[in-house]
């Protein structure tokens, strides 16, 4: 059962390798225009290393040893580079973490949106500059006549990444990748740069895979979740479904561990749960990457690393124990 | 007698014109067992704060003292006795350790600088310790680059632990850590300070951690602080604005319960204006706020806010 009829990006069996160590196993996940995904997982666990596979940035000595990825009806892994050019930037957008890294120190701001458009599309400058304009306003930028010509320097941490979108979305993308793009900001802006993201995603009926490991932004502001645990996709869900009843041990230990701001949890009364061990103890293992700090492992856990099993409603989890918990699998093993 | 008492201290950096006010007039207390949170967003003067009630970085003005002696004026000399008492954990386990030290080289440094003990009993305290957070019994004689994050992180707290203090300013000691490992670290600190009746001054920006984790809260605004209460009062009863906006602005794990409050306006600034600091950013703000600054005032049992409407 495929719960997307028509995907925009789908990502089948992606194996990323760089040497001595494997990033991506196996890794499939599938996103319908205007929809927000989130990848979530903790750091080195192979979610960023996922999205520059679709925009076809990875370091040189990465190596795509299987997998498809179809954007669009294209495939990303066998289009050549002109092509690839002319999807990135148009099509496929890519904000990051570190607004202040992503931006050129001495370049104007309007000068540097203003190239998107110009790579793109046939623009006078005069045309660039008041599309620039309408760009500044669009992502709230106060002002905007005098602020396309400051420079990175001169923004603060929450304006900078205002522009980083801009420039994004400058040329209507059908898929935004998100890698990150609150984490170091404040929470009150983070709060107002991901408000805008979700305003500009139903403006341009712009799909989002949203990397993340912040849970609570991704109950706010995403639709589908994808957890990844060492490289694997280890559970796929709905967000209201995973976060009243996550299925595989891990989404359950990373549920449990969180501090919920909600909660009325203090130190003196409640205990944290813990996951104990961390991703290292991965390192060498045959089977399940989790068993080493699974509370449920059994012996054949250890065996084979379990399948991701498709369940009803779209669901899928890589856990045999869990999935047989709840019901029969719905359909074949995907990946 | 409070452990530390601060007494309305500022820190500046720069001279002449280009003077940065970075903690602008803030006291408060802290008891001994008691773990006092500090939130606030970045540049607002936290890091700071705690930096200058340690002495790393020197007060302009104002009194702190420690089991009430005025350690504010100190020389190096006569400050190192209660620089043991007083340690400090960082955000960066990675950036705070000497990557060509040994774990051993790290802590041992500590007790020698302090003149604590014989190479015999420095051996067994320092095992004593690597124990104690949890790390492997072989760690001593690793480096810094062969433990994940959280282990430097548990490395980090056998530093500050090692002297034995009566006080760890904790600078986001969790903020780098991922999900999973944020747990352990808290709940290890949490029965460090049980077992060895630790204070903490807990800097941070996530408030949900804060929480959990503190006694008593203090909010901090532009160098100022503009709230404080015990964390159960905070959260029921928050009265400056900008706590308000603060706890609005956190995302809710639960999807069903969708964030409503629209996100306040613009971002910290340095630049100080008269009146209150808050007020270009505050939703209710009027010209009282522009013209006059509002004062720290008690506005309930234990609960002060800074606001002329609180």
């Amino acid at each position: 059962m495929n719960p997307i009829p028509v995907p925009l990006l789908e990502v089948d069996r992606l194996t990323v390798a760089f040497p001595g160590h494997v990033a991506v196993r196996e890794a499939s996940f599938a996103i319908a225009p205007a929809e927000t995904l989130a990848l979530v997982g903790e750091s080195g666990c192979g979610k960023s290393v996922t999205a520059f596979s679709v925009m076809r940035l990875l370091p040189p000595n990465a190596r795509v040893a299987s997998g498809r990825i179809l954007f669009d009806g294209n495939d990303l892994m066998t289009a050549s580079r002109p092509e690839m050019r002319r999807l990135r930037g148009r099509h496929i957008s890519l904000i990051q973490q570190e607004p202040m890294t992503s931006l050129n120190p001495v370049l104007s701001i309007g000068v540097q949106i203003g190239e998107v458009l110009r790579r793109h599309e046939r623009l006078s400058r005069r045309a660039t500059r008041a599309r620039v304009v309408e760009l500044l306003d669009l992502v709230k930028i106060p002002d905007a006549h005098r602020r396309i010509d400051d420079y990175p320097h001169n923004l603060s941490g929450g304006m900078r990444q205002r522009v980083m979108i801009a420039m994004a979305v400058a040329c209507h993308p059908k898929l935004l990748i998100a890698d990150e793009p609150t984490t170091a900001l404040d929470v009150t802006t983070q709060a107002q740069v991901l408000d805008l993201l979700g305003d500009l995603r139903r403006e341009l009926a712009m799909a989002v895979l949203l990397i993340t490991h912040d849970l609570g932004v991704v109950a706010q502001w995403a639709d589908r979740i994808a957890v990844m645990y060492a490289g694997r996709i280890v559970e796929r869900a709905s967000i209201v479904p995973f976060f009243a009843r996550p299925m595989h041990p891990y989404s359950h230990g990373l549920l449990g561990a969180r501090v919920d701001v909600d909660a009325e949890e203090h130190y003196l009364t409640d205990r944290l749960t813990e996951i104990p061990g961390s991703v290292g103890s991965a390192a060498g293992e045959t089977g399940c990457s989790f068993a080493p700090r699974c509370p449920m492992v059994q012996p054949s856990c250890r065996l084979a690393p379990p399948p991701l099993l498709e369940l009803a409603d779209g669901r899928a989890v890589a856990c045999p124990i869990t999935a047989a918990q709840t019901g029969a699998p719905h359909g074949a093993a995907v990946g | 007698m409070a452990l530390l008492s601060v007494k309305d201290l500022h820190t500046r950096y720069g001279t002449g014109r280009q003077v940065l006010r970075a903690v602008d007039g803030v006291s408060f207390d802290i008891e001994r067992g008691e773990t006092v949170g500090l939130v606030g967003e970045s540049g607002c003067g936290k890091s700071t704060l705690g930096k200058t009630v340690l002495r790393l970085v020197p007060p302009a003005e104002g009194e702190i003292r420690l089991d009430g002696v005025d350690i504010t004026r100190l020389g190096d000399r006569a400050m190192a006795p209660h620089r043991r008492r007083m340690q400090m954990i960082f955000q960066d386990p990675f950036g705070s350790l000497n990557p060509r030290q040994t774990i051993r080289t790290v802590l041992d440094t500590a007790l020698k600088v302090h003149q604590q003990g014989d190479a015999g009993e420095r051996r067994s305290r320092l095992q004593e310790i690597i124990a104690r957070v949890g790390l492997p019994a072989d760690s001593p004689d690793r480096y810094p680059h062969e433990f994940s994050g959280g282990q430097r992180q548990r490395i980090g707290i056998a530093r500050a632990l090692v002297l034995q203090p009566a006080l760890i300013v904790c600078d986001e000691p969790v903020s780098a850590l991922d999900v999973s490992i944020q747990a352990q670290i808290l709940n290890l600190l949490v029965d460090l300070k049980r077992d060895l009746g630790l204070s903490y001054l807990f800097i941070s920006h996530d408030l949900s951690v804060v929480r959990y984790f503190a006694d008593r809260v203090l909010v901090m605004y532009l160098g100022r602080i503009v709230e404080s209460a015990s964390h159960a009062t905070l959260w029921r009863d928050p009265r400056h604005p900008y706590t308000k906006a603060l706890f609005a602005a956190v995302p809710s794990t639960d999807p069903t319960h969708k964030r409503t409050a629209p996100s306040i306006k613009g971002e910290l600034t340095t630049t100080i204006a008269s009146g209150c600091r808050f007020a270009s950013r505050c939703p209710a703000a009027t010209d009282r706020c522009r013209a006059e600054e509002p004062q720290l005032r008690s506005v309930g049992e234990g609960h002060h806010a800074a606001c002329h409407y609180a």
